[in-house]
C-alpha cells in the first residue's frame, strides 16, 4: 500500500509525464479491466480527485464490488466524475489537442479500455488537477471536416449560415436545343467520304516507306525532323541526331548529348545543306559541319531549351522555352545580335519567309507574331488562335501569305495576309494541327494532325477544299519535313515511326526537263521511294 | 474634385463598369470554351488584346446585356454583391457539373463616389487578360461536357438586399464530389475579383 502513496506523490510532482510508465501499473490496469464489470467501474476509470482512494481500489481487483462505495465516500468525486469521465472515454471523446496521446489509444466498442496505458491516465489526472481552468481548444475534427468539405464546394463556411442571399434572374437562358458539344463532335468525328473529294490527280493513300524511329520525342513543342537540300533527313531520337541518306538509305549518327537528362530539342538544316543547327535542352544552339561531322560553334544565349530554329542566310533565329526569339549571326564571335520579346511562353513555331523579309513565330501563348526583317517589335500580332501555335508555314508562291495552325483547343488553320495584317481564311480541321507544309508543285498544302485520326490532310489552296487524308500513323503526327524536290513528305509521329508519302509526285507527262541539281536528286529519290 | 479626374483615376462607378464588362467577356468565353452553346452562335471580338468569342444569340444577349449585367453594375456600385457564380448544369437531370466562382471584394472603407484612386487602366486590362486566358486554358484539364448543358448565373448578395421582382432566391448549386482550381485575380483598386472553378470529379 505504501508504494501507492509513493506513486501518488510521484504523480503530483510530475511536471512532464510523457514518458511511458513502468510495466507494473500497466499490468494492473489490464488485469483489473479484465476482471471487473458493471457500472461501478465507470467511476473507477474516471480520474477521481482522490488519487489515493482511486489507486487503492485499483490495487486489488478482487475488491471491485466495494469500489463504488469507496468512491462515493469522497464528497468531491461526485461532481468531478462526470466531467472527467467525459474526457477520458475514447468512444465519446471530443478529440482535443490537449490529450496528445489520444490517437494512440485503440478504439473499442467497450467503454472500458483494457489496453489503455497508465501514462495516459495519470497525465490526464494531473492535467485535470492542475489545468482545469484552461480553455478547451477550438476546432474539433468534425468541425474541420465540415469546413474542408464546405471549402471544397467553393463555399466558405461562414457563407452558409444564411448571411446572404443567392439570387438568380428568373428568366434563365435557354440551353441550345438539339446541340451536342463541339468538343464531343471533335472526339467522335468521322472520316470524310470519298465523294467529298475533288478528283484532280492520283495521290497514293499509303506510305511509300515506313522507318522505325525508336525514342522519337513525343513533345508537341519540339521540332525534331528536317530534310536538307542534299537529301539528308535529320531526325532526333532521344539524345542523338541521326542522318538518314534518302538516296542511299545509309544511316549515320551525327552527335549525342552527353548528360543522361539532356536531349536535342530542335534541328534545322542550313539552306546549303552542309551545316545543321541543333537546339538542345541545355539552351545551346550548336552548329555542325556535315562533311567533317564536327561541331563548329556552340552558342548559348537562351535560358531554357531551344525548341524552334529558322535560317535566314547567315542569321540563325532560335525560339526558346523562355519565350524569347534570338537572332544569331553565325559569322561573328559575338553571335547574339537581337532579342525578340513578343511572346510570353515557349516559342515552338518559327519560320523565315522564303524571301527573308519576314519572320513568323508561333508560341504557347496562342499568339502568332510577324516581324519585319530584323525588327525586334512585331509588325503584326495575331491573337485569333485559341491554343498553342506550332505549325507555321509561308506560302512558296505568294510571299505575303502565311499559314498557321493551332493546337487541340483551337484546331484551325488560319491564313494571313502579311501586307495588311488581315486574316484571309480560316478552316476548322477538327483536330489539333501539329505541322503544315506547302507543296512546291501544286496549289496545295499538307497538315498533320493528332487525335482522333492521326492523319495527314492535303488541302487545296485558296479554296481550302479537302483533297485527301493520309492515314497510317497510330499516334499524333508531330513533325513534317519535305524532300528537296518537293514530291515527298516525311512525317514523324508519336508512335515512333517515320512515314514517307509520295503525295506531291509530279505527273511525268507534265514534268519539266531537269534544270537544276535538285531535280537530278529527285529522280534518284523516285526510283528509291516509289513502289512499282 | 471631380474636375481633376484623369484617365487613370478610377471611380467606383468606373470600376463597376470595368468589372461588369469583364464578366460579359468572361462568361462568353466560358460558354464558348466549354461548348455550352454551338460555335456558330459566336463571333470574334477583339478585347484586352485578345480575340474573344462572344455570342450572337439575341436571347442570350438580352439576358446578359439587358437583364443581368446592368443589375450587376448597380449592385457593384452599391457594394452589395459578394460573389458571382456561373453554374453549368446538365439539362436533363439538372445536376451541376461545373461552378465558376468569382469572389468580388469591394476594397476600401468608404463607399463614396468622390475620391478616385489611381491605377493604370492598361495594368487592369493586362490582369483581366490573364484571367480570360486562364479560362481559355482550362479546357485542357476540365472533363468533357458530353451531355447538353445549360448555364445560370448566381449572385451572392447581402441578406437585407431588396431584389427586384424578376429575381428569385436560388440554391447554391454545389457539387458534391468536386475538384477546385483557383484562377488568377485582378483588381481595379475598387473591386477585386478572385476566380476559381470547381468541377465534378470522377475517377
Amino acid at each position: 500500500m505504501s508504494s501507492q502513496f509513493d506513486f501518488e506523490n510521484e504523480v503530483n510532482s510530475l511536471m512532464r509525464l510523457d514518458k511511458p510508465l513502468q510495466a507494473g501499473p500497466t499490468a494492473r490496469w489490464q488485469r483489473k479491466a479484465n476482471d471487473i464489470s458493471g457500472c461501478g467501474n465507470l467511476s473507477l476509470h474516471s480520474k477521481s480527485l482522490n488519487v489515493s482512494q482511486h489507486l487503492s481500489v485499483n490495487y486489488s481487483p478482487s475488491k471491485n464490488r466495494s469500489m463504488s462505495q469507496s468512491v462515493n465516500k469522497t464528497p468531491s468525486s461526485k461532481t468531478r466524475t462526470p466531467n472527467s469521465s467525459k474526457n477520458r472515454t475514447p468512444g465519446k471523446l471530443k478529440p482535443s489537442s490537449k490529450n496528445t496521446s489520444l490517437n494512440r489509444t485503440p478504439r473499442h466498442g467497450d467503454r472500458f479500455i483494457p489496453s489503455r496505458q497508465a501514462t495516459n491516465f495519470e497525465l490526464g489526472n494531473y492535467r485535470i488537477l492542475s489545468e482545469n481552468d484552461e480553455p478547451a481548444p477550438t476546432g474539433s475534427l468534425a468541425e474541420e471536416d465540415y469546413k474542408r468539405r464546405m471549402s471544397e464546394n467553393l463555399q466558405r463556411a461562414s457563407g452558409v449560415g444564411g448571411e446572404g442571399r443567392i439570387l438568380a434572374f428568373k428568366a434563365r437562358p435557354a440551353a441550345a436545343e438539339g446541340y451536342h458539344n463541339n468538343t464531343k463532335v471533335l472526339y467522335s468525328s468521322s472520316k470524310k467520304s470519298v465523294s467529298d473529294r475533288k478528283k484532280t490527280r492520283h495521290i497514293p493513300t499509303t506510305a511509300s516507306r515506313i522507318l522505325d524511329a525508336p525514342d522519337l520525342g513525343n513533345d508537341f513543342y519540339l521540332n525534331l525532323l528536317d530534310w536538307s537540300s542534299n537529301n539528308l533527313l535529320a531526325v532526333v531520337l532521344a539524345r542523338s541526331v541521326y542522318l538518314w541518306d534518302a538516296s542511299s538509305g545509309d544511316i549515320t549518327m551525327l552527335m549525342t548529348m552527353e548528360g543522361e537528362e539532356e536531349y536535342v530539342s530542335s534541328v534545322k538544316w542550313m539552306p546549303d545543306g552542309e551545316h545543321i543547327a541543333i537546339g538542345t535542352s541545355e539552351a545551346q544552339v550548336q552548329l555542325w559541319d556535315i562533311a567533317s561531322s564536327k561541331r563548329m560553334r556552340n552558342m548559348k544565349s537562351h535560358a531554357a531549351r531551344v525548341s524552334s530554329l529558322s535560317w535566314n542566310d547567315y542569321i540563325l533565329s532560335s525560339g526558346s522555352l523562355d519565350g524569347f526569339v534570338h537572332h544569331h549571326d553565325v559569322r561573328v564571335s559575338d553571335h547574339h545580335v537581337a532579342t525578340l520579346t513578343g511572346h510570353s511562353q515557349e516559342v515552338c513555331g518559327l519560320e523565315w519567309s522564303k524571301d527573308g523579309r519576314h519572320l513568323a513565330s508561333g508560341s504557347n501563348d496562342n499568339i502568332v507574331n510577324v516581324y519585319s526583317s530584323m525588327e525586334t517589335k512585331p509588325m503584326y500580332s495575331f491573337t485569333d488562335h485559341q491554343s498553342a501555335v506550332k505549325a507555321i508555314a509561308w506560302c512558296p508562291w505568294q510571299s505575303n501569305v502565311l499559314a498557321s495552325g493551332g493546337g487541340s483547343a483551337d484546331r484551325h488553320i488560319r491564313f494571313w495576309n502579311t501586307h495588311n495584317g488581315s486574316c484571309i481564311k480560316s478552316v476548322d480541321t477538327k483536330s489539333q494541327v501539329c505541322a503544315i507544309r506547302w507543296s512546291k508543285h501544286y496549289k496545295e498544302l499538307v497538315s498533320s494532325h493528332g487525335y482522333a485520326h492521326n492523319q495527314l490532310t492535303i488541302w487545296s489552296y485558296p479554296s481550302m477544299d479537302w483533297v485527301q487524308d493520309l492515314m497510317g500513323h497510330t499516334s499524333r503526327v508531330l513533325y513534317l519535313a519535305m524532300s528537296p524536290d518537293g514530291q515527298t513528305v516525311c512525317s514523324g509521329a508519336a508512335d515512333e515511326s517515320l512515314r514517307l508519302w509520295d503525295c506531291f509526285t509530279l505527273d511525268p507527262s507534265h514534268k519539266k526537263k531537269p534544270k537544276s541539281l535538285s531535280n537530278t536528286a529527285s529522280s534518284k529519290i523516285n526510283t528509291l521511294f516509289s513502289i512499282r | 474634385m471631380t474636375s481633376t479626374k484623369q484617365l487613370n483615376k478610377i471611380t467606383l462607378k468606373g470600376s463597376a463598369a470595368i468589372v461588369s464588362e469583364f464578366f460579359f467577356y468572361g462568361i462568353n468565353n466560358i460558354l464558348y470554351q466549354r461548348g455550352v452553346y454551338p460555335p456558330e452562335m459566336f463571333k470574334q471580338e477583339k478585347k484586352y488584346g485578345l480575340t474573344i468569342l462572344t455570342t450572337t444569340d439575341p436571347s442570350l444577349l438580352t439576358y446578359l446585356n439587358d437583364n443581368v449585367l446592368p443589375q450587376l453594375t448597380e449592385w457593384l456600385e452599391r457594394g452589395v454583391v459578394k460573389r458571382l457564380v456561373v453554374v453549368i448544369r446538365e439539362c436533363e437531370t439538372n445536376e451541376t457539373l461545373e461552378r465558376w466562382q468569382f469572389e468580388i471584394e469591394c476594397m476600401g472603407d468608404d463607399k463614396e463616389n468622390s475620391n478616385p484612386r489611381e491605377k493604370d487602366i492598361n495594368v487592369i486590362n493586362a490582369e483581366i487578360k490573364a484571367v480570360i486566358r486562364q479560362i481559355t486554358a482550362t479546357v485542357t484539364f476540365l472533363p468533357l461536357l458530353e451531355v447538353p448543358c445549360s448555364f445560370d448565373l448566381l449572385f451572392y448578395t447581402n441578406q437585407d438586399l431588396e431584389a427586384p421582382e424578376q429575381w428569385e432566391d436560388s440554391s447554391a448549386c454545389l457539387i458534391a464530389n468536386s475538384e477546385q482550381v483557383k484562377l488568377r485575380s485582378f483588381s481595379t483598386s475598387r473591386h477585386k475579383v478572385d476566380g476559381a472553378v470547381s468541377y465534378k470529379f470522377s475517377m
